[in-house]
């Protein structure tokens, strides 16, 4: 295969010290610490994953509530760095991981297309050479200047997408981004993401709605327990999941993945 | 060591845009909203300076000369320091949204929030010589000195900055450890009174306070009106460096669990 590779991801292992056993006060850690009462006790989100896409592939990443799908797309964001392993990606990675990513909410649309834009790195002149086109893509020229709070959750996801996708990435990552914002919206995405694949960009895209998955990626990897279950063509990965989560005891767990 | 603090360096050096950004935001969130706008930044320490002028020269009666400029040049790089670490301590916190979901290295976030409050300081500059004319204190060509002194209280400052800030993210009650503690090292720091007054069994608590050196090579040439003498600078520079190099070893020993933690 003489195709490049747009993320490497090697034998990462992800831990969280998980929630109830984190100390969040310097009195009480002090006063477990006297005792000898600290436990440390991690939770695996991932564990030795190791995952190689081509330049151009469209991956789709599946699987059940808290399997570690959002976690691995944080690492290759590098919002998260893994205890182990190893991870590199080509090119620029543009993250779209959950509404309102990179806002301030006391802002206007406007200073956070900037704040935004600072954030992936770009210039200052630069957004305002690409500020009214992006303003236009996400209709929101009537509102640039009201403040982010005052945004309903489709206007707030209309200018991230926007933002992110202004720029043609070389790899995009997706967590569940695009049920938002109305028809005329999603239209304009799909449009906007056919053209994408027709140049060439990475999708990584996590979703529950398996349809969607099956429409836009090449390929689907099976996340289940921090470990990669499966990996292949999307109707035969998509089948083996809904065909294990609906065995007897993980009807619900099916109804939440797939609702 | 030196080549990770090279590479941190350059890391924060590539997300300039980004500081410009965040400092543009601190200052107009905290001045947008406020019917005086720019001058507040201003008026604040004027205020200041009038309620401590009156109850330490007049209520307390250090006899000497202008008073007021003695404690004001003092006080205005003590506020410096002391707010923007007291805000550097729940910075992350404000930044979460951020950090969360865009790889940003996070002390670009505290060094921000150390410009800003730089941004105010100079600021504050304008009304302390504004009281100097008035109250006919000269402004001496050792003025010229102040930026290397001011250049030292930001290393000081994003140095705490960071130690504080890669805590606070794990226990958040040290913001008001640190408020008390704030309090109690203003006063163990000559700002507002003389060093003289200080009885000599208590003159070690002074030789081993940090800012005391910061401050005073900031103090002399406003109000003395000449050079600080080199023993003074030189300490003013170690602890400077010191405290740089300790919260940024510290911060980058944290920094993967910042966004596990926020």
């Amino acid at each position: 295969m003489p195709d490049r590779l747009a993320i490497d991801v090697r034998n990462v292992s992800v831990r969280y010290t998980i929630p109830h056993e984190r100390i969040p006060t310097f009195k009480e850690f002090a006063i477990r610490w006297l005792r000898g009462r600290i436990v440390w006790k991690e939770f695996h989100a991932l564990n030795d994953v190791t995952l190689l896409v081509r330049a151009g592939e469209s991956l789709g990443i599946i699987g059940r509530n808290g399997a570690g799908k959002t976690t691995l797309l944080k690492v290759i964001a590098r919002v998260l760095r893994p205890r182990a392993g190893t991870v590199n990606t080509a090119g620029r990675v543009v993250p779209l991981l959950e509404l309102g990513a990179g806002f301030d909410p006391e802002l206007s649309g406007r200073e956070n297309i900037f704040l935004n834009g600072a954030m992936l790195g770009h210039s200052r002149r630069y957004m305002e050479r690409r500020f009214a086109e992006i303003v236009a893509f996400a209709g929101l020229e009537e509102f640039i200047d009201a403040p982010l709070r005052t945004y309903s959750t489709g206007m707030v996801a209309r200018l991230g997408f926007s933002i992110a996708t202004d720029v043609e990435p070389d790899v995009l990552l997706i967590d569940e981004v695009l049920s938002v914002g109305d028809v005329e919206f999603q239209a304009k995405c799909v449009e906007r993401m056919n053209r994408f694949r027709e140049l060439g960009v990475t999708f990584v895209l996590v979703s529950h709605a398996l349809p969607t998955v099956q429409e836009l990626c090449t390929r689907v990897v099976w996340i289940e327990g921090g470990r990669v279950q499966a990996d292949g063509p999307p109707a035969e990965v998509i089948a083996a999941f809904t065909g294990q989560a609906a065995a007897p005891g993980l009807m619900t767990a099916c109804a939440t993945a797939i609702g | 060591m030196p080549s990770s603090l090279l590479k941190s360096a350059r890391e924060i050096v590539r997300h300039r845009t980004l500081l410009g950004v965040l400092v543009e935001r601190d200052l107009k969130v905290r001045y947008k909203r406020s019917v005086l706008g720019l001058f507040w930044t201003m008026l604040n320490p004027l205020l200041m300076m009038i309620v401590f002028s009156v109850v330490f020269a007049e209520i307390f009666r250090f006899s000497f000369e202008h008073f007021t400029i003695y404690f004001l040049s003092a006080f205005v790089l003590w506020n410096f320091v002391a707010q923007t670490t007291s805000w550097s301590t729940a910075c992350l916190l404000g930044y979460a949204p951020l950090i969360r979901k865009i790889y940003v290295p996070a002390a670009v976030f505290v060094l921000a929030t150390v410009l800003s409050g730089l941004v105010n300081m100079l600021l504050s500059l304008v009304p302390l010589a504004a009281i100097m004319l008035v109250v006919g204190h000269p402004i001496r060509a050792s003025v010229m000195f102040l930026p290397v002194a001011i250049l030292l209280a930001v290393f000081f400052a994003f140095g705490l900055s960071l130690l504080l800030a890669g805590i606070c993210i794990e226990f958040n009650d040290v913001v008001q450890i640190y408020q008390a503690v704030l309090l109690g090292w203003m006063y163990l720091t000559p700002i507002v009174y003389p060093l003289d007054i200080v009885p000599n069994r208590f003159r070690w608590l002074i030789a081993i306070n940090p800012m005391y050196y910061l401050v005073e090579i900031f103090r002399v040439p406003i109000y003395g009106g000449v050079l600080p003498d080199a023993r003074l600078l030189w300490r003013a520079g170690l602890v400077a460096i010191v405290a740089l190099g300790t919260g940024w070893w510290v911060f980058e020993r944290r920094a993967d669990r910042i966004a596990y933690l926020v």
